[in-house]
């Protein structure tokens, strides 16, 4: 009997292809500064299709925070539409579950009451609440601290409780904005683990913003590459690797080839922010 | 044996530091060091609390001096914290008046008394009222600030479950507020205590400040000390309370 968790690969060619969930339609973001009127974003289009691990990669000041604050609704594009299933979204939506790049875990809340927090805001009724919490939080590994407070977890530990307090919410798209950036090397790679063993079990949409090209290739189906301000789309890249994955595929050479290709898009990109930066440093100073 | 040590080594520390200081006093006074008719010797002072406590009627006194307390930090909380609420939400009125409230914390209000007993009389509600205008400010103005240093991403948190604004001031802004808050409310309470007995003092009306008055003016050093020493315990007494107060309503810290 085959593991039902287990996405076979390659993929069985199917006559229709998974349904978007999300799509993001020309969105522009401008903001005015007090001198000019800054693009951070530049007409970004492209779709999320149901089940699918989908990252958004690009420098740093590319704008993929005010892409990620669009999606989620916590921002208005200058212009242009994300829809959810059809229907277009104006303020944060419920089907979208947001976890974010700050540590973003409630100080003053146990780990149950953190991951229960959504539930709690909806009504739900205590009982099934922390039941519904207990099962997520073992699903984030964190069995046995059920009753600790953030202070007294690790950072890779709090950010899996804001993981579960976000998939507590059930929601149909997880959108995460660098959850793993505070967090060491090692300890990422295994978050990185755990989040694909999650959503390969719940086969849940994932939006990925990142700026590490590893944990994309590692965790995507596909890759949105961005360009340097403003943020534009540059190229979508299919990663064609098995599945399920860990961390271990990291060593293969298909990996390889796929973060060298993406670099090759990045390079130019992060070099020409890199000298942007410098510049307006060298201007201040 | 090793962790309950270091649970109660703070108070040791503190009680033997308090003890050791008494004991060098009393060998000042008793040396001749330390004029005994400025400073009572402590052994005095101990000596003289069951005397004061019969005779001056320390517990209605002290309950008086606890109530009128309990009184300006109701007020002060009731009024400060939604106070500094509408600061927060309120850009042009915090720019319009926040340095007057930062102003009113620091003015001696306790020569304004004349004006509260003539809106009040020689009563409780002068002494109350004395208490509240002279704490309620430092609230005011911590509220406001531990309000304005939420984490933004804790609001983002709450915006994206689309919480209503009251349930994001319940859930996020207060609790986030709450230790900031509570700095507050000990400097409202230490400004407010400062003037309850102050006034009580001053127009001779009730509680442990009138006792201090006229103790001195009977010129009874020991007892008056002693007195002193039961307003420093309606103090503690309300530290002790905001600080479970404070653990209970922000737990995790």
């Amino acid at each position: 009997m085959s593991d039902p968790t287990v996405v076979p690969w390659p993929r069985p060619v199917s006559a229709a292809r998974p349904e978007s969930v999300l799509t993001v339609d020309d969105i522009l973001v401008r903001f005015q500064t007090r001198d000019a009127s800054v693009t951070a974003v530049d007409r970004m289009t492209f779709d999320v299709r149901h089940g699918e691990f989908i990252s958004v990669i690009g420098p740093s000041g590319c704008g993929k925070s005010t892409l990620f604050n669009v999606i989620g609704g916590l921002i208005t594009p200058t212009s242009g539409l994300v829809t959810v299933a059809g229907e277009p979204i104006r303020g944060p939506h419920p089907a979208i579950g947001m976890v974010f790049q700050e540590e973003s875990t409630f100080p003053w809340r146990t780990v149950l009451d953190n991951v229960a927090f959504p539930l709690e805001v909806r009504g739900v009724s205590r009982r099934v609440r922390l039941e519904k919490a207990r099962d997520v939080v073992a699903m984030v590994g964190l069995t046995g601290f059920e009753g600790h407070y953030p202070s007294e977890l690790s950072g890779g530990m709090r950010q899996r409780v804001s993981i579960a307090r976000t998939l507590a919410s059930e929601p149909k798209i997880l959108l995460m904005d660098e959850p793993f950036a505070a967090l060491d090397e090692q300890t990422r790679l295994l978050l990185g683990d755990k989040v694909l063993q999650i959503q390969q079990t719940l086969k849940q949409t994932t939006l990925l913003i990142t700026h590490s090209i590893t944990e994309a290739v590692q965790l995507s189906d596909r890759v949105v590459v961005m360009s340097y301000r403003p943020g534009r789309l540059k190229r979508i890249v299919d990663i064609d690797l098995p599945h399920p994955r860990t961390s271990e595929i990291m060593t293969s050479d298909a990996f390889g080839h796929y973060v060298a290709e993406i670099w090759g898009d990045l390079r130019d990109e992060a070099s020409r922010g890199m000298a942007e930066a410098e510049a307006s440093r060298g201007a201040r100073t | 044996m090793s962790i309950s040590r270091a649970d109660h080594a703070p108070a040791l520390v503190g009680a033997a530091t308090l003890l050791g200081l008494f004991a060098l006093l009393e060998l000042a006074i008793r040396a001749g060091l330390v004029d005994r008719y400025v400073v009572p010797p402590p052994s005095d002072v101990v000596a003289s609390f069951a005397r004061i406590v019969t005779e001056e009627d320390i517990p209605h006194r002290f309950a008086q001096t606890a109530l009128e307390g309990l009184g300006a930090a109701v007020l002060i909380a009731l009024v400060g914290i939604p106070a500094g609420l509408l600061l927060y939400r309120h850009m042009v009125l915090r720019v319009a008046v926040q340095s007057w409230v930062a102003a009113l914390a620091a003015a001696p209000l306790v020569l304004a008394y004349p004006l509260f007993l003539v809106i009040f009389g020689r009563s409780a509600m002068t002494i109350v009222m004395m208490g509240f205008i002279s704490g309620v400010a430092p609230v005011t103005l911590k509220t406001l600030e531990g309000l304005s240093a939420t984490r933004r991403v804790l609001i983002d948190v709450g915006r994206s479950l689309k919480l209503t604004p009251a349930q994001q001031f319940r859930l996020v802004l207060l609790p986030a507020a709450v230790p900031t808050i509570f700095v507050g409310l000990r400097l409202g309470l230490v400004f407010a205590l400062i003037n309850i007995v102050g006034l009580e003092f001053l127009i001779n009306f009730g509680g442990l400040g009138q006792l201090i008055n006229e103790l001195a003016e009977r010129y009874d050093l020991a007892g008056t000390y002693a007195a002193i020493a039961f307003v420093v315990l309606v103090s503690v007494l309300f530290f002790l309370a905001l600080e479970r107060t404070e653990r209970w309503l922000r737990p995790g810290r």
